[in-house]
């Protein structure tokens, strides 16, 4: 399985098991900023960590903050390996743009539909630096 | 359409300074958004002062090391800690001195120090139809639909960056086209006497929120100006429990002379009818207390109370003693009234706490009771309490009327009087 997705936030290749959401989460008030953890008790995935997992988001909920809590996750080290987004989210990749200012390393965001999110589901999924999104084996 | 930077701006962005950065993060952004441009604006008010962790600490840091200084006019909305010194913040060391090292760096960027939500009323009033960027979702709600003034909802690190480099993307309600009401949110099936009264507006906008989610509306049917505190309360209501940036009142807010000016075609694609019913039901959803024999605290002034709301709640206090305290949040602008006239000593007195700055949610100010002491019930007059409060602070709450409030601080137990929709 492999798909080349269009890079929204540019950053390294990584590898990591995939975490699809099947909801749409609120960064603010919905992942811990200090572990990762899904926070948000109705939130489907509700007790994932979200640390080093390449981040399948079908859809985010607009706080104003959740660019914050993203680069609060960069900067404890506690950031996904990639972000897979549906639809590109000002608000949320704005915490990797300040983040990327500050010097610090950010995992790269890209885009891809997402009915192409069930085939990773589970897997060891590795994103280049191109975009393309390939099962690792 | 991919985004196109004068020269200007682009030698900007290629600066290593904190001007630089601040172009780079605007430009980035409006790439994302898919902005064409941008756009000058005339001021902005900052929610990113607010402490949420050390990287926002660090990056206003970074900004002033980097030299750079707010270009228009900016105010900043509630900090972490309230610098008055009027209530004790429970933040503990170091989030403590991280989150003073925050609203310090704001304060050497040239942002001025009105730590209010309400910066409306602390003077700071754009222009009809001048664009500006405003972050804090009660004050872009007001400033776009009260004053008619021109902002998207913006948030941490975009606010700063667009005051330094005086320019905002140009997109979204920045553009006439996108300001225009599809929905009609009719309350001419309530009763005048409802509508004149306090809780009318925050159960409206609570209702109207949930209603038209992010969506343009027209309120039709109001036939007297309910006040810029009840345009406040209802801005602030919509804005909690829905995405609302922008409302329209016909005959009240000044884009909307009559609902035929501001539809956004001949016909509005929906129109909702506002029933005593989905008012009562509103009103209810806004408490989340079982029913209670007790209170254990009350608080207002979210957004921010004005000199008139101080009036109200001395008037209704009447020199008596409260049973249990009232968290009065508020702005400088108005502490500075009340301390003018003695006032503030009398309303401590009382049993009033003052809460300047700052705001009982978004910091820890009211005591934490634990499960054992069923985690506290508080009292609120404001919408926007009601959808944070519990969330934020553990206590469940009890929505009703400001005179309510106050009757029931004094006994320590609710009181509610009956209001028909």
């Amino acid at each position: 399985m492999s798909a080349a997705a269009e890079i929204l936030v540019p950053g390294k290749a990584a590898e990591g098991e995939a975490l699809v959401l099947t909801a749409p989460i609120s960064f603010w008030g919905g992942v811990d900023p200090k572990t990762g953890r899904i926070a948000d008790v109705r939130h489907p995935q509700h007790g994932e960590v979200i640390s080093g997992r390449v981040l399948f988001l079908p859809g985010t909920i607009g706080s104003s903050s959740a660019s914050a809590v993203l680069m609060e996750l960069v900067h404890n080290g506690r950031a996904p390996a990639a972000l897979v987004l549906h639809e590109p989210d000002a608000i949320l990749l704005l915490g990797l743009i300040v983040a990327r200012e500050m010097g610090w390393e950010t995992p790269m965001a890209i885009r891809l539909e997402r009915g192409a999110f069930d085939a990773y589901r589970g897997a060891a999924v590795r994103v280049g630096a191109d975009s393309a999104v390939t099962i690792a084996v | 359409m991919s985004l196109s930077l004068s020269q200007d701006e682009q030698a900007i962005a290629a600066k290593q300074d904190g001007a630089g950065m601040a172009m780079r993060i605007v430009a980035e952004s409006a790439r994302l958004l898919g902005a064409p441009r941008l756009i000058p604006i005339a001021s902005t008010h900052i929610d990113g002062a607010l402490y949420h962790g050390d990287s926002g600490t660090l990056f206003a840091e970074k900004l002033v090391q980097g030299g750079a200084k707010v270009a228009v006019r900016s105010t900043l909305n509630v900090g972490a800690l309230d610098l008055m010194g009027c209530s004790r913040v429970r933040l503990e060391e170091p989030q403590r001195g991280m989150a003073r090292r925050m609203m310090e760096a704001y304060r050497k960027l040239g942002c001025e120090q009105s730590w209010t939500c309400a910066p409306y009323q602390a003077g700071h009033r754009p222009a009809l139809g001048s664009d500006v960027a405003w972050g804090e979702s009660n004050a872009v709600v007001f400033c776009n639909s009260v004053l008619g003034a021109r902002t998207n909802r913006y948030g941490d690190f975009l606010d700063i960056a667009c005051a330094i480099v005086g320019r905002a993307p140009d997109y979204g309600l920045h553009r006439p086209e996108n300001r225009r009401a599809r929905l009609v949110f009719d309350v001419s099936g309530l009763s005048s006497s409802f509508l004149a009264s306090e809780i009318a507006w925050p159960v409206l906008g609570s209702l109207y929120g949930r209603e038209v989610g992010n969506a343009i509306g027209v309120v039709a049917g109001v036939t007297a100006h309910p006040g810029e505190d009840a345009l406040k309360a209802f801005g602030a209501a919509a804005a909690s429990s829905g995405a609302v940036g922008l409302f329209h009142i016909a005959g009240v807010t000044p884009e909307a002379p009559h609902v035929e000016a501001i539809l956004a075609g001949p016909e509005p694609e929906a129109v909702i009818r506002v029933t005593p019913e989905m008012v009562a039901k509103a009103r209810a959803g806004l408490s989340t207390a079982a029913a209670t024999e007790t209170i254990d605290a009350v608080a207002i002034g979210s957004p921010h109370l004005s000199n008139a709301e101080f009036d109200s709640l001395e008037r209704l206090i009447a020199g008596r003693r409260l049973a249990v305290p009232i968290y009065a949040c508020t702005g400088r602008h108005a502490l500075a009234q009340l301390e003018r006239d003695g006032r503030r000593k009398r309303l401590e007195a009382s049993g009033v706490v003052i809460v300047a700055d700052t705001c009982v949610v978004v910091t820890p100010i009211m005591p934490e009771l634990g499960p054992e002491l069923g985690n506290g019930v508080l009292m609120t007059n404001s919408g926007k309490f009601a959808h944070y409060a519990p969330g934020n602070t553990g206590y469940a709450v009890l929505y009703a009327s400001l005179a309510d409030c106050v009757e029931s601080a004094v006994l320590g137990k609710p009181v509610f009087t009956d209001i028909a929709a």
